[in-house]
């Protein structure tokens, strides 16, 4: 009986090891897989990773989408309404996508600021506003309200 | 009128389902018999009012009655009459409503099948579906209620969703409903069984045929869901990771544990607080997922609306569910004695292991799922995680689930030597590593995922062939095979067997469509060709063509294979005409080893086209192996000892040939 104990407490303790170790690798992989989310705006003013795949949302600008070439590369503008940001895609894009509507692509940024995505999405409702660019389009429009009154308080 | 009438039977429903919570369950401690007996008539109460109310929204979208708001956004004199049907369920209000109809319908259910059932458990259990069912319609008529009239009345309706219009995603919610709903069954059995304090092998055998139907609906509406994604979204993607799959995909995760260790808690007594806490668990995940597909915190498809009031109330809701079912566990299971020892090599070590195993990854799921919604909350940054991280997880933790599932069913109870086990295991696990290293080596596929993929599935066929042999060794022939299903015990084991081959058949069709799939983005003019993976695809050019409520731009790809034409596949750009969404429908060509995929992006000028071409192999094993996976549990749920369970106990008790055999049926 004393063996059979000893035996199940070194199972125990194997055990709790093994899934010791294993989250611990969860965890640390979860980190490296965090996709942040950053506004043209930050994105401009060099808040976003150099090297590290990010998010960037917001509307496509009227007039900004172009077929490079003879393929499937594409290249648009994100905008906050404030700043804008160049995004380059290959590949096809989702059903919604178009000119005015909201949208976020996955990548990364290339050395001449342009923003090459891997994944553009765009979802399937016309009305919908993903939350980010949402919140992203409200602050960048507090803040260009902020800075109209204050030229208007300056002049 | 008619809808006004709707109103008043959810009135009634819920005025039933407050009868139902509280005169049977207060009968159960001042023993009232009469009180204890109104629990069934009650609950078929309750469930008569449900279905009128349901009826009643169903007669509005049939009759195109747009003076309900719900049927005026949602409905269309234009859309299908099947589509008409769905469309109750399309939206939120419906939905719930959906989910009101099916809870009333799971405790009919319990009511009328669990005839074995003391008087007392059956009034307790009724109670708790009923206060659950008191929860959601309160939540009905107070902030989503679907019989809402609009004034004036539009002239037609806003139409279903066009994503919705679809045979797959009709009938998607209902199954998955059925699972994420059947699960308050095994709640309310755990509950009753911590009011009572009897948590004996009987709770477990009256939990278990339950907990495994639930589960099968739960299987089946999760597989419609990945299936309808891979035909209707055009990316050819069967999982995305998406927050709602999650939502659906962490009870059955928790289910899946917790059907494995009532098996242990029903043969052998022991891990019985954990299963208890395991059925708490797993409907509070149920309630989570709808939580996070409701309450619009997660954006996704299937998050229709965002209003706060809806958010908060089930919120609340939630925190009451699950803070009142853990305070009543910690000051029951103090109480509850400690069940059968084991040891460290028995088949309960090994189910330990599987349920262990199961709840990290649920851990892990929830962990990748709730992280936005917590970073976004303390300020930390808007982030979304990666589904490589949800995959690379699930290829750590899975290789060795099957593993110990190979090995469990082959395992005794109590205590296996490890040299008699070792014994009994090699051949397979020989069987297993050649089988790998073949497909590993380079000149089958080069894959070393692939290798290691054929070499669980093997693993596992193998360990359940030698279950088998083993089995039938004293049945000879078809007969005996007969007599054994037929037996007790007999389906619950051939179901166990069936489910377990399901996985093997999944792990084959998921590495090899992932390892083997091959994708092409092209621009294509009319008349030009392909190549790809051995197939020739010849763009024949798009045309317009009407549908009944939206117009198609209607492709014609050819695909040949050498000289002979393998397949006609017409991928389509909708246009809805009253949603004006454009919607993708892909071409695709079926087949056992291999699916041809092809979707329309958009036109390029002078006829020209971007499309999708795929090549997937193995893809359909991915749902054939939900298949069996789903017919399994059914098998099992089906088994007759669960309906006359009283009678086997004596059995069990008085021949030794019947505790044997007992105890080497299995899970």
């Amino acid at each position: 009986m004393r063996a059979a104990r000893k035996k199940r407490l070194y199972l125990v303790v194997l055990m709790v090891m093994g899934i010791g170790i294993a989250v611990g690798f969860a965890l640390s992989a979860f980190n490296q897989n965090l996709m942040y989310f950053y506004s043209p705006s930050e994105v401009l003013a060099g808040d976003a990773p150099k090297d590290h795949m990010f998010r960037v949302g917001g509307l496509v600008t009227d007039g900004s989408v172009q077929r490079l070439a003879n393929d499937l590369t594409v290249s648009f503008d994100v905008t906050d309404q404030l700043k804008s940001v160049t995004v380059e895609y290959t590949g096809i894009l989702p059903d919604l996508f178009r000119e005015g509507q909201g949208i976020i692509a996955h990548g990364k940024l290339r050395d001449d600021g342009v923003f090459v995505a891997d994944e553009v999405l765009a979802k399937h409702d016309e009305n919908y506003m993903p939350p980010e660019v949402a919140a992203s389009l409200k602050q960048a429009h507090d803040e260009g309200v902020a800075r109209t009154q204050q030229k208007a308080t300056t002049q | 009128m008619i809808p006004e009438l709707g109103q008043y039977a959810l009135i009634l429903a819920l005025c039933m389902a407050i009868i139902q919570a509280i005169v049977p369950l207060v009968g159960t401690f001042n023993r009232t018999p009469g009180w204890v007996a109104l629990a069934r008539p009650v609950a078929w109460g309750q469930f008569f009012f449900l279905l009128i109310a349901f009826a009643v929204l169903t007669h509005a979208f049939l009759v195109n009655d747009f003076s309900v708001l719900y049927v005026a956004q949602h409905g269309n004199t234009q859309l299908p009459v099947m589509y008409k049907i769905s469309a109750v369920w399309g939206a939120h209000e419906g939905s719930l409503l959906l989910w009101v109809l099916i809870l009333g319908a799971w405790t009919l259910a319990v009511s009328l099948l669990a005839r074995n059932l003391p008087a007392e458990v059956m009034a307790r259990v009724l109670s708790v579906m009923g206060m659950i069912s008191i929860g959601f319609l309160l939540f009905l008529l107070l902030t989503s209620n679907p019989f809402a009239r609009v004034f004036p009345v539009p002239a037609e309706g806003g139409d279903l969703n066009p994503l919705l219009q679809d045979f797959g995603l009709a009938i998607h919610p209902p199954m998955l409903y059925m699972g994420y709903v059947g699960l308050s069954v095994a709640f309310a059995f755990a509950i009753a069984a911590l009011i009572s304090g009897k948590l004996d092998a009987a709770w477990a055998r009256w939990s278990r045929p339950w907990t495994l139907v639930a589960w099968v609906f739960l299987t089946i509406g999760i597989a419609l869901g990945s299936w309808w994604a891979y035909y209707e979204l055009g990316w050819g993607g069967w999982w995305f990771w998406d927050p709602v799959e999650n939502a659906s995909f962490m009870p059955w995760l928790a289910a899946t544990a917790l059907i494995h260790s009532l098996a242990v808690t029903e043969k052998r007594g022991a891990f019985k607080r954990w299963t208890v806490l395991l059925a708490l668990t797993c409907f509070s995940l149920s309630l989570l997922g709808t939580f996070l597909v409701r309450s619009g915190v997660l954006t996704s498809v299937h998050a229709f609306a965002s209003d706060p009031a809806r958010g908060m109330f089930i919120l609340l809701f939630l925190l009451v569910v699950i803070g009142g079912s853990l305070l009543l566990y910690a000051v029951r299971a103090p109480h509850i004695p400690r069940g059968g020892g084991f040891g460290a090599l028995s088949r309960e070590s090994l189910l330990l292991g599987n349920n262990v195993l199961l709840i990290v990854t649920t851990a892990l799921v929830l962990l990748g799922t709730l992280a936005p919604l917590v970073y976004d909350a303390f300020g930390w940054g808007k982030i979304s995680v990666g589904f490589p991280w949800f995959n690379t997880m699930f290829v750590t933790f899975m290789p060795l689930l099957i593993i110990l599932m190979g090995a469990g069913p082959l395992t005794r109870w109590k205590h296996n030597d490890p040299a008699a086990l070792a014994k009994r295991l090699k051949i397979a696990l020989l069987i297993s590593i050649t089988a790998g290293v073949i497909i590993a080596l380079p000149f089958s596929t080069g894959s070393v995922s692939a290798g290691i993929a054929v070499a669980l599935s093997t693993w596992l066929a193998s360990t359940l062939v030698s279950g088998l042999r083993q089995r039938l060794k004293n049945k000879p022939g078809i007969g005996g095979f007969i007599n054994d299903l037929s037996g007790r015990g007999g389906r619950s084991y051939y179901g166990m067997w069936l489910a377990h081959i399901g996985i093997a058949v999944f792990v084959i069709g998921v590495t090899f469509v992932t390892q083997f799939d091959v994708e092409k983005d092209a621009r294509m003019t009319p008349g030009q060709s392909i190549e790809l993976s051995g197939y020739r695809f010849r763009f024949e050019g798009v045309n317009n063509v009407p549908g009944p409520n939206y117009r198609s731009q209607f492709g014609t790809v050819r695909v040949f294979k050498g000289d002979e034409e393998v397949a006609l596949l017409n991928p389509e750009k909708r246009t809805y005409l009253v949603q004006t969404k454009p919607m993708t429908e892909a071409g695709i060509n079926a087949g056992f080893m291999r699916d041809i995929y092809v979707s329309l992006g958009e036109p390029l000028g002078g006829g020209d086209w971007s499309l999708r071409l795929y090549y997937k192999p193995f893809v359909r094993w991915i749902w054939l192996g939900c298949i069996f996976i789903a017919a399994g549990g059914l098998l099992a749920a089906s088994d007759p000892r669960y309906r006359n369970p009283l009678r086997h106990r004596r059995e069990a008790a008085v021949t030794p040939a019947g505790a044997a055999s007992a105890i080497r049926s299995n899970a």
